[in-house]
């Protein structure tokens, strides 16, 4: 099988699992509705300070379900006894990688369209204009995020506490995303053009290449056994 | 010779000790407390040359798989982490009397704590494999991905707020301050790097060791 066939089997086949079982999904919309009724009640009904600490939060919403999601990445394979079959897959190993990846930007879209919906809906906010630069920003922080946390999850997936250690490892490495989107989301949320935010978009997208090739060239070595 | 690393450290030390508080000049505005800065800079400098030290070592490890290699990436992130947090608190000791506070956001204290906690990290993954062998692979992969990590952590947080005073040894111009400063500085910062090989080489020394028992 060619390189692409082979990291396109992997990633449909974790969605076909998803989509049948609908294990992480489930929970995962549940998880962030939950967070919703979290954020109001530590922040209050104050329509004001909501308004200023909207995109801190927003992106809190998105790092905490993807916590969730990515730490699960290789949690199918452990759990149905499948993970040897990862190892002897014949080939560059870096398209198993590739696919997880598809496969978690799939769910982490899918959760952040609706966790933005529900903050449109919840905390009365008008993207308006800012919707296609949000757009952008979500799409490249979204990567930076699960390109790491894919590449991690593997990492982890063996270890005893892996729930505690994945957090651990993946956040003080994703500072630089973090603070990118955030800044990004505040500014296209004071109705700033994108060209504004651009040195965060561009830093986002430096950050995105590199975990990218930096994965794609360590993966090898971390399914070796 | 891992013996004379230790006396030339314990030596240069004590003479940068001597130069801190003898020769350096009682600094006008912030008084004694400005001498903590020849124990706070040499600190965060050897700590930044021992995680550059750990990233080319799993590099190496990576490559030719050496476990030597990984037992210099294990040592230096151990030492890196205490020179890191020692530098921390080294600093907010200085902090407290000069800023009026022992921590504030600023964009070199946030990406030097943030490496603080990224290299933890490091030490728990190691900490939490029990086969050696994969913990140095995945310690190898985690230390290149910090690494890289480390100047888009130091842009995006120097983009987000600034407020500690430049860089005062290596700045574009040179050094502009008095060279009864900047002796005592150099000393101590020469003393911190023997004393992060000396150090070093003990604990390559330990983990063979450590190696050979369970082998």
């Amino acid at each position: 099988m060619s390189y692409a066939r082979r990291a396109l089997a992997v990633a449909w086949k974790d969605l076909a699992v998803e989509r049948r079982s609908k294990e992480t999904l489930n929970a995962l919309v549940f998880f962030s509705l939950l967070l919703l009724f979290v954020f109001q009640f530590t922040l209050g009904a104050d329509r004001e300070r909501l308004a200023a600490v909207l995109p801190g939060v927003l992106w809190l919403g998105f790092v905490l379900s993807a916590l969730l999601a990515l730490g699960r990445t290789f949690l199918v394979e452990r759990e149905h006894d499948c993970w040897e079959g990862l190892l002897l897959a014949s080939g560059d190993k870096s398209a198993i990688y590739l696919g997880k990846l598809a496969g978690n930007l799939v769910l982490m879209f899918v959760v952040e369209a609706l966790v933005l919906g529900l903050f449109v809906v919840f905390f009365d906010i008008d993207l308006g204009r800012a919707l296609p630069g949000l757009v952008v920003v979500v799409a490249l922080g979204t990567l930076g995020l699960a390109a790491v946390g894919t590449l991690f999850a593997a990492m982890t997936a063996n270890i005893r506490a892996r729930e505690v250690l994945f957090p651990v490892l993946l956040l003080p490495v994703q500072v630089p995303v973090l603070l990118a989107t955030v800044k990004a989301t505040e500014g296209l949320l004071l109705g700033e053009p994108l060209g504004a935010v651009a040195h965060w978009v561009k830093l986002l997208a430096a950050a995105d290449v590199i975990y990218l090739v930096v994965s794609l060239l360590t993966f090898d070595v971390v399914l070796e056994g | 010779m891992v013996r004379v690393l230790g006396w030339l450290s314990a030596a240069a030390l004590a003479v940068g000790l001597v130069m801190a508080f003898g020769v350096a000049p009682r600094e006008v505005t912030q008084g004694n407390v400005q001498r903590i800065m020849y124990v706070h800079v040499p600190l965060i400098i050897a700590s930044y040359v021992a995680f550059g030290v750990l990233a080319v070592a799993s590099l190496v490890y990576l490559i030719r798989r050496d476990p030597r290699a990984d037992r210099v990436a294990h040592a230096s992130g151990e030492i890196g982490v205490m020179f890191v947090g020692l530098g921390i608190a080294t600093g907010s000791i200085w902090g407290k009397p000069t800023w009026g506070t022992w921590w504030t956001w600023d964009a070199r204290l946030t990406t030097v704590a943030i490496l603080f906690v990224m290299y933890v990290g490091y030490l728990l993954l190691r900490a939490m494999i029990d086969d050696s062998e994969r913990a140095a692979r995945y310690a190898a992969v985690l230390g290149i991905v910090a690494a890289l990590d480390i100047p888009l952590v130091h842009f995006s947080v120097y983009w987000w707020r600034t407020l500690h005073q430049p860089p005062s040894l290596m700045k574009p111009g040179g050094f502009t301050g008095s060279s009864s400063i900047l002796w005592p500085l150099l000393v101590n910062l020469v003393a911190f790097m023997i004393l992060y090989a000396y150090l070093a080489a003990r604990r390559v020394r330990l983990l063979r060791a450590e190696a050979e028992a369970t082998a």
